[in-house]
């Protein structure tokens, strides 16, 4: 374990516009080295377009800085180089290639042109261990499209151990799971945040009760509540939105209350 | 200065014809993207429909009348027909659909060869459409004269276009259209037919391919490879107008056919074309996805 | 150190327990001991039974054939792993048989005179200053395979890099392939235009009207096709081709992990573009002529067909089908020209449409392969599925 202190994520006047539209709208958000920050929302409160802006997938104004680092305005595969790494609501692996394929691509960033016109020979020792943390070394030559929902998402988290990010942004990492399932990717984030800062989005309110350090509301491209999860539910301004935007969801939340 | 004119003129007929063969793709292309290489064919047949029409009716004009919504509707139906037996299957593969309509054209021209002999025919234009008008007279000899044929097409081209236009604004079929382009899934969840839908974006695609064949009987020779030659100068001009937008089709048409009558002018036809294709490749460094784009989720 | 793997690990372990031992990797398909016995075989066929078996008149045939399969060994790599449907390689198989070519003129016409062509259609009395640097064999032969490699990294890092790809990368590919052959055309003077460079007598000293000669040129040009295959199984094999394969289906996801698709699309280009290079070149000598018939647009597409018939992501897959194609099309065409020409749309067709993995699909439902080695499927960039969730937040 590292003793050097992860970095964190400082996000100032945010704004993504989609012609004329103001997906994400003024947001500031610090995320503290060693955090876990949950982020939810109705949908299209910005939040996948706010990971979006963070990586690079859009354009958006105002600053975004990670470890000191300035983030908008460079390439998507810049910023990833910065040790921000990200997943995606809809599973997104290497279908044609085996699980040991997938990881080894994303262990590789820092190859010389030799070494990647190369032949593997062995696995990379943080390979076998990440296929180890995520549970399918067994699996290591089946390709990743035959796998399961679940596994492919745990192989996604898996690249993003051996890419060595420092900030992780995790899309829905649960939708979709079984209970099983879940509780595993919540075993998986943990370890993450050991010595990384993460930020999750999530729908799934009980996911969200137990992995949870803090959590920020989004609402129409804003920021409209932040705090620790029982200071965010006890927000009124929090319980009016989900009353009047998704009514399953504000029942569940409720609930929590 | 009639020099300068006289380049422009035959620049906007060059765009006309362009405009016309390409509008038939900013629909199957720009709106389903679908890369049909046999689109050139349909033009083709479009074209070899006046000639048939000719056959049984010997009077230039009535056969040329007759012979527009006739060619419409041939080529629209052999577009319902590829769509339904091949397109259909491969819309999750625009790669492989651009081979395998590529192998269709083939087979497309080599039956226009069986059925019409390999070299190319001839059509009569009507009286109407052989003459030229001065549209300005300098007096020196050098007036500037447009022939009719060029005035026709590019009149046919702009009444296409008002009409598509208006059509995908104005009726519920191009109101449904829009709205599978712009979102698939929300459009099949709203009770829309897609697949209806989509043949029949298709059969309005390949029968503007129709329209342009019978104009370009007007122009030059009717072939078996005739609709090959002009297909990729089309296609060219849909993907630098921008996927399913027709303003950026007709715009370009019109750009690249000025440019390459300006440019053929003071070089040559060879270094126009090599000339032209560079200027495209860097418009793309500027906008990669053409000169106007359609926001929709699907596009990043 | 970890508690995740309990409950995962089984899901995998007993769906296919046949393939996860080590011991089958030594001999399965896509093993070096594997590829060493199919080398040694093709050599032994190329090499020994085909200069027995055949004569000179076919055995000329075959040495064109497998110029032919050089292209489509590259446009396997680019295409089948790299998912770039190069539809322009015309282009770059021009560029090397004019390089040769004009090499090739330059010495028959001798020190000093202007190669015949250029005296006959008598438009210019002075050697054009791009011909002279080809006049040297050095620099010819470089640029056989250099030429085309620097105007594929030209094309390639402007459209790459702004994200032009699939379908538009292919019409662009196929309009400078158009481009070519118009100027080809058009500058007949110094070009020989449509004809093309034609009539070529020697190579490098050796007389091309000689059997013997010709007989060596084949034996040229097969050595050079294995080197190649050599080259690309390498490839396709190394963290490169896996990388390549990674780009080909999910080009977004790649960037996400640090790597810019554009310089990996790039270099599989660039060997693809540098492997039609100098199958143009071998062209030369073969069949003694290069003209813009052989490297537009048609001919262009037609290079495609050899590989999506074998299989595009296989290795001798394109091989194949490229030699299969091009037999079929000397045998049939001259006699029955229309039948060629039903068959060969037919052949795109049905392969594209029907057997998108080509022949080698069919063989490997007899095989069963082995699922590790990723040339399984077909090589059709799917659409990332993460692009449909960044268009922006507005419901």
């Amino acid at each position: 374990m590292s003793t050097q202190k992860p970095a964190g994520l400082r996000i100032r006047d945010l704004r993504v516009v989609f012609d004329g539209f103001a997906a994400v709208d003024g947001v500031d958000i610090d995320v503290s080295p060693g955090d876990v920050r949950f982020i939810i929302g109705p949908n299209g409160a910005g939040k996948t377009t706010l990971v979006d802006a963070v990586t690079g997938l859009v354009k958006a104004t105002g600053s975004a800085a990670f470890d000191g680092q300035e983030l908008l305005g460079r390439k998507v595969h810049h910023i990833t180089r910065l040790g921000i790494g990200r997943t995606f609501q809809t599973a997104a692996v290497f279908e044609e290639l085996t699980v040991l394929q997938n990881l080894d691509i994303a262990a590789g960033t820092n190859r010389g042109l030799l070494t990647l016109l190369r032949r593997r020979k062995s696995v990379p020792d943080s390979v076998a261990q990440a296929m180890e943390t995520i549970g399918l070394t067994s699996a290591r030559d089946r390709l990743a499209g035959t796998l399961a929902h679940g596994q492919k998402q745990w192989l996604e988290i898996g690249m993003l151990l051996v890419q060595d990010a420092k900030l992780l942004l995790l899309d829905e990492p649960v939708a979709g799971m079984s209970q099983d399932e879940r509780d595993t990717t919540g075993e998986l984030l943990g370890m993450l945040s050991e010595d990384r800062t993460v930020v999750v989005i999530e729908h799934d309110m009980d996911f969200l009760r137990r992995y949870a350090r803090t959590v920020t509301v989004m609402h129409a491209g804003r920021i409209l509540s932040e705090g620790s999860v029982a200071e965010v539910q006890a927000d009124l301004k929090v319980q009016e939105v989900y009353l009047g935007h998704a009514k399953a969801t504000s029942q569940a939340l409720v609930q929590e209350v | 200065m009639t020099l300068v004119f006289s380049q422009l003129f035959t620049g906007i007929s060059i765009g006309a014809v362009l405009l016309l063969i390409a509008l038939g793709l900013s629909l199957t292309f720009g709106q389903m993207n679908v890369i049909n290489m046999a689109h050139g064919e349909f033009i083709m047949a479009g074209a070899y429909t006046v000639y048939v029409v000719q056959q049984i009716i010997t009077n230039a004009g009535v056969s040329l009348l007759v012979a527009l919504p006739v060619a419409f509707l041939v080529a629209g139906a052999m577009g319902v027909v590829l769509e339904f037996l091949l397109i259909r299957r491969l819309y999750t593969r625009p790669l492989d659909t651009l081979l395998v309509t590529w192998g269709v054209a083939l087979i497309l021209q080599q039956l226009a060869r069986d059925i019409f002999g390999a070299p190319n025919v001839q059509t009569r234009a009507p009286d109407l459409l052989t003459g030229s008008i001065t549209i300005f007279s300098s007096g020196d000899g050098n007036d500037l004269m447009v022939a009719n044929s060029r005035l026709f097409i590019l009149t046919l081209a702009l009444l296409a276009v008002a009409a598509l236009t208006l059509g995908l604004r104005m009726t519920p079929l191009g109101r449904r259209i829009r709205a599978v382009v712009q979102n698939r899934d929300l459009a099949a969840a709203s009770g829309i037919a897609t697949g209806r839908v989509d043949r029949m974006t298709f059969f309005i695609g390949s029968g503007l391919a129709g329209i342009a064949g019978v104009a370009l009987t007007l122009v030059g020779p009717i072939g078996p490879t005739m609709g090959t030659n002009i297909i990729i100068d089309a296609f060219l001009v849909v993907v630098v107008g921008g996927i399913g937008q027709l303003k950026g089709t007709v715009i370009v048409a019109f750009a690249l056919g000025m440019m390459q009558s300006l440019v053929e002018y003071s070089t040559t036809i060879s270094v126009a074309k090599v000339l032209v294709f560079l200027t495209i490749v860097a418009f793309l460094q500027w906008r990669p996805q053409g000169l106007f784009t359609l926001r929709t989720r699907s596009l990043a | 150190m970890t508690t995740a793997t309990g409950r995962s690990a089984g899901t995998g372990a007993d769906e296919k327990p046949e393939h996860s031992a080590d011991r089958t990797r030594r001999f399965g398909p896509g093993t070096p001991l594997r590829a060493a016995a199919g080398f040694a075989l093709a050599a032994i066929v190329l090499f020994a039974v085909a200069p027995l078996v055949l004569g000179d008149f076919r055995l000329n045939l075959l040495a064109k054939y497998l110029c032919l399969a050089i292209v489509a060994v590259g446009i396997g790599l680019a295409w089948g792993r790299g998912g770039m449907l190069a539809l322009g390689q015309g282009v770059f198989f021009g560029l090397g048989g004019y390089a040769m070519a004009m090499h090739l003129k330059l010495a028959d016409a001798g020190p000093g005179n202007l190669p015949d062509f250029m005296q006959l259609y008598g438009q210019i009395d002075k050697l054009p200053w791009w011909w002279e640097p080809f006049a040297n064999p050095v620099f010819a032969l470089a640029a056989t395979v250099l030429l085309p490699v620097f105007v594929a990294f030209l094309l390639g890092s402007l459209v790459f890099r702004r994200r032009v790809r699939g379908a538009y990368f292919a019409i662009l590919s196929q309009a400078l392939a158009a481009a070519l052959a118009i100027y080809l055309i058009g500058e007949q003077g110094t070009t020989g235009g449509t004809n093309g460079l034609t009539d070529i007598q020697g190579f490098f000293g050796f007389r091309l009207d000689d059997p013997l000669n010709q007989r060596a040129v084949y034996f040229i040009i097969a050595a050079c096709l294995l080197l190649m295959l050599a080259l690309v199984r390498q490839l396709m094999h190394s963290r490169y081709g896996e990388l390549l394969v990674a780009v080909r289906d999910a080009e977004e996801r790649v960037r996400f992990l640090g790597y810019d698709p554009a310089n990996v699309k790039l270099v599989a280009y660039m060997v693809a573009a540098g492997m039609a290079g100098l199958a143009g070149a071998l062209f030369v000598p073969a069949v003694g002529i290069i003209s813009p018939a052989l490297i537009g647009v048609v001919p262009s597409i037609e290079f495609v067909i050899g590989v999506a018939l074998g299989g595009r992501a296989t290795l001798i897959g394109p091989v194949l089908g490229a030699i299969a194609v091009a037999w079929a099309k000397t045998t049939l065409s001259e006699q029955f020209p229309a039948a060629w020409t039903y068959l060969q749309g037919l052949l795109f067709v049905i392969f594209l449409a029907f057997l998108p993995n080509g022949l080698a699909s069919v063989a490997g439902l007899v095989r069963r392969r082995r699922p590790a080695p990723a040339d399984r499927k077909a090589a059709q960039p799917k659409s990332v599925p993460l692009t449909a969730e960044t268009g922006g937040a507005g419901q």
